[in-house]
């Protein structure tokens, strides 16, 4: 394997009796690249995660981690795997140290090295002045925080995160996020959320999933490019013609919008500069000029949204 | 691997107040008997003294006392079993298992040895009771050790049992009313067709009080030996194929 993917997933499907959960879903992580998975509820992102960490059997398709398939080895595989569900697995009544050290074991971590793992994994999330406390006495952010321990104590190739910053308050959101950040730079990482802005300000790389098939998959430079401006609005205060506006070099469309001012639809060069040169020419009276960007919001409404018309919405969110 | 699942399910059990909960009460109800039954020898050990050859200590005060404590530990049984796969898949922190790198074997056999080590505990503290009795009289060591034998195949059968039932659902409580109905009716099974003499003595095979009480009576069977190892290795075997089919459904 030239490309050293750590994750391989190959026409994964799973049906849930007659629903179908996940269809035909290929893709590949590589080491340092945070995948953000997207998708409205129940689209089939959780289904796909539990299928990578062998906590659901897939119904056809492949999975590799690390190049050693996942259903036949699935010991050596899983010792490649942190992962965090959409509830932490945690057991109340231990303290964080003792859940910690137990994951550690499980986790096949030799004995000598059970400390250091443990302390590593405390300091990243964070949980070093809580060690001794019940985990059923943490606040739900905390317990996250141990969740998200639990899942890197072994430093796995991949970790695999569902809906990691559901719950938490902004800062400690924003804390998640720089911990993921710079995970990212040592493991692989999957990320599910349904958080938009979460997606741009920690992935490498956006998926989004709808109807358990993938309608989207290009890198968060690649996004940002298609968010792109498309259109600017102006706002004169003595309105041109809007023939005179289509004049314009660029300018496919021109939309009136009320309070005179318009939508200058363009596709490749844009006429912000002629459309100003105009204005002091003509004396239009320019007062406002923006542009128009496409959010990662619109991309996904129109990527969710366009084929929900003709099929009655799968609920599959477990 | 399995140590360590067997050991964390030891130490949950401890965290409750359950376990220690069902340690006092049935050491109370278990002492309370034991002392009946040495009411009960002290009342016939004048007449006993004329027979010769006549029942020891072993057989009126420690087989009576076992006897009745496999009764209590089918009562509790479910109790303690109840929680062990089905409150994990509940609080859906099974996935922490599934997700390591542990055999589904390596986590069904943890956990029956985590319940199991709780029962050893429970029939040690038990032990002590019959081995007391030491200290004032001659015990056949060989018919406790028969009794006290024949007791822990009772309680792994049971917990096999109770672990496939845990396994079978996700509420605690059903897991423990099934328990229960199945060990009572694998415990009163040969009571049906005591007639007939085809019919019952396929029943007595069926049935675990059958299969115990030979080792009450200082009797070492094979086959009573082999009936509750392969209860416990067929229930051992439903729960991890059970277990492995979840993955499968939902």
């Amino acid at each position: 394997m030239s490309r050293q993917a750590l994750v391989q997933v190959k026409h994964l499907t799973r049906y849930y009796s007659q629903t179908c959960a996940v269809n035909d879903v290929s893709f590949d992580l590589a080491k340092g690249e945070v995948l953000g998975f997207l998708g409205p509820n129940g689209a089939g992102k959780s289904s796909t995660m539990q299928m990578i960490t062998g906590n659901l059997a897939p119904g056809a398709g492949q999975v590799n981690i690390a190049g050693i398939d996942l259903l036949e080895q699935p010991k050596q595989a899983k010792r490649e795997i942190g992962y965090l569900p959409e509830q932490p697995p945690l057991y109340r009544e231990l303290t964080v140290d003792e859940f910690l050290r137990y994951c550690a074991q499980l986790n096949r971590i030799p004995r000598s090295h059970i400390s250091s793992a443990m302390a590593i994994a405390k300091e990243r999330t964070g949980l070093g002045d809580v060690g001794r406390r019940l985990i059923g006495n943490l606040s739900k952010g905390y317990q996250q925080r141990v969740g998200i321990a639990q899942a890197i104590i072994h430093s796995p190739a991949v970790v695999i995160l569902d809906e990691p910053t559901v719950g938490l308050d902004p800062l400690q959101i924003r804390e998640i996020r720089a911990l993921i950040c710079e995970l990212g730079k040592e493991h692989g990482i999957i990320l599910s959320t349904h958080i938009l802005p979460e997606v741009q300000a920690t992935c490498t790389r956006v998926q989004i999933i709808n109807r358990g098939q993938l309608v989207f998959s290009d890198t968060t430079a690649g996004l940002e490019s298609r968010m792109n401006a498309t259109a600017l609005i102006a706002g004169f205060h003595s309105a041109p013609d809007l023939a005179a506006l289509q004049q314009l070099s660029g300018v496919e469309r021109v939309e009136p919008l009320p309070g005179n001012r318009v939508r200058l639809h363009y596709d490749d060069s844009n006429p912000a500069e002629a459309l100003v040169e105009q204005s002091v020419a003509q004396r239009w009276r320019l007062h406002e000029l923006t542009p128009q960007c496409r959010t990662l919001e619109q991309i996904f409404i129109e990527l969710t949204c366009s084929e929900e018309q003709h099929s009655h919405s799968g609920d599959s969110s477990q | 691997m399995i140590f360590t699942i067997a050991a964390r399910e030891l130490r949950s059990l401890f965290l409750s107040p359950l376990a220690w909960a069902i340690l006092a009460v049935t050491l109370f109800i278990l002492a309370y008997l034991f002392l009946t039954q040495i009411e009960t020898f002290i009342g016939l050990q004048p007449r006993l003294a004329a027979i010769k050859g006549a029942p020891g200590v072993a057989d009126i005060i420690v087989a009576p006392l076992l006897a009745d404590a496999a009764v209590v530990l089918l009562l509790i049984t479910p109790l303690i079993t109840m929680r062990t796969i089905s409150e994990e898949r509940r609080n859906r922190t099974i996935s922490l298992l599934f997700s390591a790198p542990v055999s589904m074997t390596e986590i069904v056999i943890g956990k029956y040895l985590g319940i199991l080590s709780f029962f050893i505990i429970l029939l040690a503290l038990l032990a002590l009771m019959p081995l007391s009795l030491l200290a004032g009289t001659d015990l056949d060591l060989g018919k406790l050790a028969a009794g006290m034998l024949g007791l822990t195949l009772v309680v792994a059968a049971f917990s096999a049992i109770g672990l496939y039932m845990s396994s079978l659902t996700e509420q605690p409580t059903v897991a423990a009313v099934t328990t229960f109905g199945l060990l009572l009716l694998l415990w009163i099974i040969d009571w049906a067709g005591t007639t007939e003499a085809t019919g019952s003595s396929m029943l007595a095979q069926l049935s675990m009080l059958r299969h115990y009480e030979p080792l009450l009576k200082g009797l070492f069977n094979s086959t009573d030996v082999a009936y509750y190892l392969l209860i416990i290795l067929l229930f051992t075997g439903f729960t991890i194929r059970r277990m492995d089919a979840s993955r499968l459904q939902h």
